[in-house]
Order: C-alpha cells, then sequence, then structure tokens
C-alpha cells in the first residue's frame, strides 16, 4: 500500500512516499523500521504509543488505534501534527 | 600546534568550533542537525574522533546520533535509551529526551552513560550505537516512582545529569538529578546512595528526602577526584570526599548577587578553583543575570571567597540565562572557559575569565557548551 511519509522522516526513506504492507498500523510501522531502521522509534515510544505530536490517517480518516487492521488497497498517511509552531 | 575543539548544543541544531591554542582565531562548523533539539554533544576523549549527540525533534523521538569522524559523517544509534516495554496493564515510561552524555572510564573504551527525562540512567558499552538501563538505579525499589515524569520538576521536565566516573576507578559514578539529589555508586552503578548531607532545600520542604533536592549542577575536580562542586538550586557547595558532608560556599558570595545558577565548572588542574555564572534566585525565579549585568564568580580558594569576572561582558541590559550544560572549561595553561546564552551568544576567555569577548551571536538558545582536546 501507498505510505505518505512526513518530510521529518523522509531522511530515513529518502521519498515523499514508500509502498510497505502490513496487516496493521503496527506491522506496517515494524515494516517500515525493517526497511529504515529507526523510523519506527521516532514515531512510536517504547510502550508502543504513537508519539504526541504523530499522526496517522488511513483512507483520509485518523487512526489512533495502531492494532487498526489494514487491506492491501489502504492508503496511509503518516504526519507530524501542526502543534504549534 | 595544539588544537581546541568546542561543541554547542541548541535548541536548533549543533555547531563545531575549532581553533589553535591561543583561542582567538576560532573556525566555525555548522549547523549540524539544523532544526533538531539538540541537548548535549560530547567528544569522547578516550579516541579523540568520536562525538555523540542527543537529538529529537519537536515531533519525532528521542535519539543518539554518533560520528566516528568528528562530525564529517553521521550515523544513527541503533538502539536509543528506552525503558522496557511493560506488562500488560501496566503504565510503562518512556524517554521524553536524552538531556546528559558522559564518556566511560579511560579503561572501559566504548563505554558511555545517558542521563534522560524523565530521570534515568543509561549504559552503552558499544561506542553508544545501543544502550541498555542500568537496572540497579532505574528498577531501584528505593528510586523508583520517585523519579518524577516528563512534566515534573523543571519546566522541560526533572533531568538527571552530572555523570560523573572518579577517573581513579570505573566502579564509582556519581549523577545528579534535579528533582532530586546527589547519589553514589561503588560498584559500576547496581547499587546507590544517597549524598545529600549538608544540601538546603527550597523553604517548606523536608531536607532528609533527597527527592526534594535540586542539584542544577555537580562537577568533579580531575586534579582531585575527592573533591566535587555543585551548584544547587539552594546554592553553591563543595565537598571533600571520604566526608559526606555538603557545605555552602556559595554564603562568601556578594549578597546582592546571590549564589544560585545552573552551571558550575572546574579548574583542570588546581582543585581550588572553580567558577560559576550567577542568575536571579529571587521570588518568582527568573534565572536572569542578576540586575542584567552578566558575570562569572571564581574562587581561588576552594569557595572562602569569590571574585566577579566581567570584563568584556555587557555592562548592563543584558538578561542572559546560562543553563546547566552551557559553561565549560578547556584545558590549556592558561584555561579558557566558554558560556553559551539562551539567546544564542556564546562568549569565550582566553585567560581564565579575566577578560571575555563574543564569539558567536544570533545562534539559537544554547543548551549545552563542551570542550575537547583534539591534538
Amino acid at each position: 500500500m501507498k505510505v505518505l511519509i512526513p518530510s521529518a522522516l523522509q531522511s530515513y526513506t529518502g521519498a515523499a512516499q514508500v509502498e510497505a504492507a502490513g496487516d496493521s498500523l503496527f506491522e506496517l510501522i515494524g515494516a517500515l523500521d525493517a526497511r529504515f531502521p529507526g523510523i519506527r522509534f521516532r514515531m512510536v515510544d517504547e510502550q508502543d504509543r504513537l508519539r504526541r505530536h504523530m499522526r496517522c490517517f488511513v483512507n483520509g480518516a485518523q487512526v489512533h488505534d495502531l492494532g487498526r487492521p489494514l487491506a492491501a488497497d489502504d492508503e496511509v498517511a503518516i504526519i507530524q501534527a501542526l502543534s504549534g509552531g | 600546534m595544539r588544537e581546541v575543539g568546542l561543541l554547542v548544543a541548541t535548541r536548533k541544531g549543533a555547531w563545531i568550533y575549532r581553533s589553535d591554542a591561543a583561542r582567538q582565531e576560532w573556525h566555525a562548523d555548522g549547523p549540524h542537525f539544523l532544526g533538531h533539539i539538540i541537548h548535549h554533544l560530547v567528544l569522547d576523549p578516550r579516541d579523540r574522533r568520536t562525538l555523540l549527540a542527543a537529538a529529537k525533534t519537536g515531533h519525532l523521538g528521542p535519539t543518539i546520533f554518533r560520528s566516528t569522524d568528528f562530525g564529517k559523517s553521521w550515523s544513527e544509534a541503533l538502539r536509543p535509551p528506552a525503558f522496557p516495554k511493560a506488562a500488560e496493564g501496566q503504565a510503562g515510561r518512556t524517554v521524553d529526551h536524552t538531556f546528559w552524555l558522559t564518556p566511560g572510564h579511560s579503561s572501559e573504551p566504548g563505554v558511555w552513560y545517558a542521563g534522560t527525562s524523565p530521570q534515568a540512567l543509561f549504559r552503552s558499552e558499544d561506542g553508544g550505537a545501543t544502550w541498555e538501563g542500568v537496572t540497579g538505579f532505574n528498577d531501584n525499589p528505593a528510586y523508583v516512582g520517585k523519579l518524577g515524569g516528563t512534566q515534573d520538576g523543571t519546566p522541560d521536565g526533572p533531568k538527571l545529569h552530572s555523570l560523573l566516573v572518579d577517573p581513579r576507578d570505573a566502579g564509582h559514578l556519581y549523577l545528579g538529578m534535579s528533582g532530586g539529589g546527589v547519589h553514589e555508586s561503588t560498584d559500576g552503578g547496581e547499587n546507590w546512595a544517597p549524598l545529600i548531607d549538608g544540601m538546603e532545600v527550597v523553604a517548606g520542604f523536608d531536607a532528609g528526602q533527597w527527592a526534594f533536592h535540586d542539584p542544577h549542577c555537580v562537577a568533579l575536580c580531575p586534579s582531585n577526584p575527592d573533591r566535587l562542586y555543585q551548584q544547587n538550586h539552594c546554592g553553591i557547595y563543595r565537598i571533600d570526599r571520604p566526608s559526606d558532608q555538603w557545605r555552602r560556599i556559595g554564603r562568601a558570595m556578594p549578597a546582592e548577587v546571590g549564589d544560585i545558577g545552573f552551571p558550575i565548572v572546574v579548574h583542570p588542574r588546581d582543585d581550588r578553583t572553580a567558577w560559576v555564572f550567577p542568575m536571579d534566585g529571587t521570588d518568582v525565579w527568573p534565572r536572569t543575570s542578576p540586575g542584567g549585568k552578566p558575570a562569572a564568580y571564581v574562587t581561588r580558594d576552594a569557595g572562602d571567597s569569590w571574585q566577579r569576572q566581567d570584563t568584556g561582558l555587557p555592562p548592563q541590559d543584558a538578561w542572559w540565562t546560562v543553563y546547566r550544560q552551557a559553561m565549560a572549561s578547556d584545558t590549556c595553561d592558561p584555561v579558557g572557559l566558554y558560556v553559551g546564552t539562551s539567546s544564542g551568544g556564546l562568549w569565550t576567555s582566553a585567560d581564565e575569565g579575566e577578560h571575555w569577548s563574543v564569539l558567536a551571536e544570533h545562534l539559537p538558545p544554547i543548551y549545552a557548551v563542551e570542550t575537547a582536546n583534539l591534538d
């Protein structure tokens, strides 16, 4: 599936959009980390929570549960929250 | 010719300055990590090539960047400091940022220590590539539960700082916590004990409880590792081990200046000499240069007396804040001093504080200044 990568994480991926697979957001982020080591911990903390100023959208809808199942044709956007500044 | 490095960590990136021993002309290299919050940038004195930078951004989680060629290239730690995943149903801790980095003992190449916020201690044995929590501290029943969360204490969270390694004994460690106290281990971090006797606390609190103490910075004298100086929320102190009593040497400071501040710096060869950079500690704790007149103060007699050093610094209307990591000394003779301000000014003295000049203005808020011997 298509995964939109925010500018702050493109130093890992080298691209604004990558293709990746996973049955859930957790798995998808894990797959990204396998290809781009270190990217997961920058957006998900050691307790498996999405960091405070990071957001995930699936098909345009914000998702808070990283266990949410994904389908192969879903579009995932990882973005930096507009948290001020 | 001997070369001196100056490692400057800021709210928006890092800079590396180099000079010869005269320390009159500096060459800047930076920014590194523009836009990243760099809390500490430290050179490994054991190889004089390896740099570690404690980094995060406003959005991204904390990490450690490593360079083995003095900043020409960088890679990221494979496993940055992080707490273990908590058991199901239990609240787990998360590292907000790594605040302090200390290279380990000369006999232990590759060993580093890191202090974080929330307050916790981490150790690396591979030059900062992977990090593990020091369980003797982080999971110690006497400590866990009293170490605070990310929003307790200091405005940016409580800090574990001033990680000190006794140059005579790799297993003899000290650390400071902004909330709180100074603590000592004699077995490489497996066990810890508070070292707070004689330290004062804010009125209304119990000085017998370590969690109420707020050391801002602790420094160990390289020429006499039994002597430590401390700049505390409640004054300037000295201790001479094996005594366990801190003595408030800041009482000899001028009353109108007071003895509150963040950093304290010691002389590399003279254990009677130390410098502070006082901050206003009245009412709401402004933490700016008292009266808007920045100055270092030096003691040459282990704290019995203090002399003001402000030649070359702005004489008035300069409301500086100097954070605990933002003052450093080098090992040249005479000793060089370096001060970074939260308003982005970088000041140097090549004569032990007698004369100051500005090296850089308009940097981002300076969090930390470290020196490095590059020869």
